[in-house]
């Protein structure tokens, strides 16, 4: 395509603008985590890792990762199981209903968080709690797997369809079992899409406020309800600008290897 | 049926094919196809797009189940056998070549899933690259290679396992004109070396004819004519098989009648036509078109009634014929030639 002179200045403004409402205020926390002051003055009159020492020892923020951890590798465990299983069902079968199922596993990634937040909510106790099963972890886990199936399943059809089946009717027809197939030809040509969509996924959980907030019970506490609760509390705010730190770098790496892993495979994205 | 040696000799035929049906929702893709394929045949099904011959070749090698019939490869039923356990192997139009392996992988990978040692199926792989002259791609991955060597490795990939027949769905389809004219020798010397049956698919009459000791030539989901390229051309059993193979030449009922003295629709083929009355047919007609061919004239001559002959005329400078556009010129055939569709 070709630009004038002046169109491609005003393109380069405009995407300079964009970068940096984006990323100026994630500068500012990267450097605030190393700004002493508990009021965050700034300038920051001098740099010091104070606040990092202490969010290492903090046991609220330690275990609230933690918790967000578990949470995030037990949904996108769930997502890649049912998601992935799915999308195989939908892209090499045919059976009566396949739209509609199409449909209701999307539509989950479309609903505010609060409305599956109280119907879960109110699943889980009515459902669950007869059961002894309250409020936690667990509950926290099928939650988020609700929406994180999506992110698995997309990824995966949309591999499936761009591969097709001739590959594999070209491993059956050299002798191969299906299992062989499986193994040998299927796996290795969507194994990319299947970490692409699990990243995602634990992304998505990762981060997840509003189900979980209806989903976890009081005993356990996600990272970022840590810091929801946590930051405007004068003691606990400046550890909050060091976890912050701490995931901007963390996420970064795994987002950049989805992208090249999915090849521009839609994603189907909740932010 | 004029050859199916089986009821000769006690050796099976490679493929049977008994009143096999294949229905796609309401549309009726294979109706009722008979078919016997001798061992070390190179079989043609040709037809036009649509004419159920690619489904007949995944019924054979088990990407489709039938709706009724039988498939019998080697004179055992294997209709209800998975496409693994049958001892056929497909080159696929698009070739199929896995691309996440290089060439030698893709060549061992029948050998591999059978379980045999790495040294013999490596030996046996680089000698089935050998055979298609591809010695010294081993390392290389498919997309590194062009349409033509893809379609080479297809080939060793599906011929390392010593199939009992070996299936080509449209193999030189995606291939230039000058590189499939090739390929059409090559592959009718590779089969006459190996003696392996070869059925393959294509609509290219002119390749059916080139390359096939026989030729099925398919319609509507069924079988219009089986026999040799000579009987398929100079003999064809009807309208849709004069027209499909090779140019045709319709005489229709009021021509017939008056030309022939017979009654029915009848074909001569162009090049059984001359101009003058060298023939014991005779006929007059007005040149409508002239289309000059490289080695051949195209003559199309317009007949009282309405039919239009095609008559081609080599370019050997023996001619005398002069012919222009709206010329009324004599034309003549051998009766011999002529022969009834209909």
């Amino acid at each position: 395509m070709h630009l004038s002179k002046s169109a491609r200045y005003v393109l380069a403004l405009l995407t300079s603008i964009t970068l940096l409402f984006i990323y100026v205020p994630l500068l500012v926390v990267v450097i605030n985590s190393f700004n002493p002051s508990k009021t965050f003055s700034w300038p920051p009159s001098s740099l010091s890792t104070l606040w990092w020492s202490k969010a290492f020892h903090n046991e609220g923020v330690i275990s609230a990762l933690m918790t967000s951890i578990k949470a995030g590798v037990g949904a996108s465990v769930i997502a890649l199981l049912l998601g992935s299983g799915l999308a195989f069902a939908v892209a090499r079968y045919e059976f009566f209903g396949k739209e509609t199922i199409s449909l209701l596993v999307v539509l989950p990634i479309a609903l505010p968080g609060i409305i599956t937040g109280i119907a879960l909510n109110s699943a889980f106790r009515i459902i669950l709690q007869p059961f002894g099963v309250g409020l936690g972890l667990f509950t926290v886990i099928i939650g988020h797997a609700t929406f994180c199936i999506v992110i698995v399943y997309n990824n995966l059809l949309a591999r499936l369809r761009r591969v097709g089946s001739t590959l594999e009717e070209a491993s059956g027809d050299l002798g191969a079992d299906t299992w062989q197939t499986f193994r040998y030809v299927t796996f290795p040509t969507i194994r990319s899409s299947l970490v692409a969509g699990a990243l995602l996924a634990f992304a998505l959980s990762f981060d997840e406020i509003v189900v979980t907030t209806f989903t976890s019970g009081a005993e356990i506490e996600t990272l970022p309800q840590w810091i929801f609760n946590n930051l405007f509390r004068p003691n606990q705010a400046p550890i909050v600008n060091v976890v912050a730190a701490v995931l901007i770098i963390g996420f970064a790496l795994p987002v950049w290897l989805s992208q090249r892993l999915s090849q521009g495979a839609p994603a189907g994205g909740r932010i | 049926m004029k050859d199916s040696p089986s009821t000769i000799t006690d050796v099976p035929n490679a493929i049977r094919l008994i009143n096999l049906v294949k229905n796609f929702g309401v549309v009726q893709a294979v109706a009722g196809v008979n078919l016997d394929i001798v061992n070390g045949e190179f079989f043609a099904m040709l037809g036009p797009s649509g004419s159920g011959k690619t489904t007949v070749l995944r019924l054979i090698a088990g990407f489709e189940t039938q709706d009724s019939g039988a498939v019998e490869i080697d004179g055992i039923n294997v209709s209800n056998v998975p496409p693994f356990k049958r001892d056929v192997n497909t080159v696929f139009q698009n070739y199929a070549l896995f691309p996440h392996m290089n060439i030698i992988e893709n060549v061992e990978y029948g050998l591999k899933v059978k379980g045999i040692n790495k040294n013999e199926r490596r030996e046996r792989a680089v000698a089935a690259l050998e055979r298609v002259q591809l010695r010294g791609y081993e390392k290389r991955t498919p997309s590194q290679l062009s349409g033509g060597q893809q379609q080479r490795v297809a080939l060793a990939r599906a011929l390392v396992n010593e199939p009992k027949v070996l299936l080509l769905d449209e193999p030189l389809g995606a291939l230039d004109l000058k590189l499939r004219r090739e390929m059409q020798v090559e592959l009718k010397e590779l089969q006459q070396q190996i003696g392996i049956t070869f059925v393959f698919v294509t609509h290219d009459q002119e390749e059916a004819l080139t390359m096939a000791n026989r030729i099925a030539v398919f319609n509507h989901g069924k079988i219009e004519q089986v026999g040799t390229p000579q009987e398929v051309y100079e003999k064809p059993s009807s309208d849709f098989v004069a027209g499909f193979v090779g140019i045709s030449n319709l005489l229709h009922e009021k021509a017939s009648e008056q030309i022939l003295g017979k009654k029915g629709i009848f074909s001569i083929r162009p090049e059984k036509i001359r101009f003058g009355h060298g023939g014991d047919r005779k006929t007059s007609g007005l040149v409508k078109e002239i289309a000059f061919l490289g080695s051949f004239t195209r003559f199309s001559v317009e007949l009282a009634h309405g039919d239009r002959l095609v008559l081609l005329k080599e370019n050997d400078g023996s001619s005398e014929i002069d012919s222009t556009v709206g010329a009324l010129v004599q034309i003549s055939w051998n009766s011999k030639y002529e022969f009834q569709v209909e």
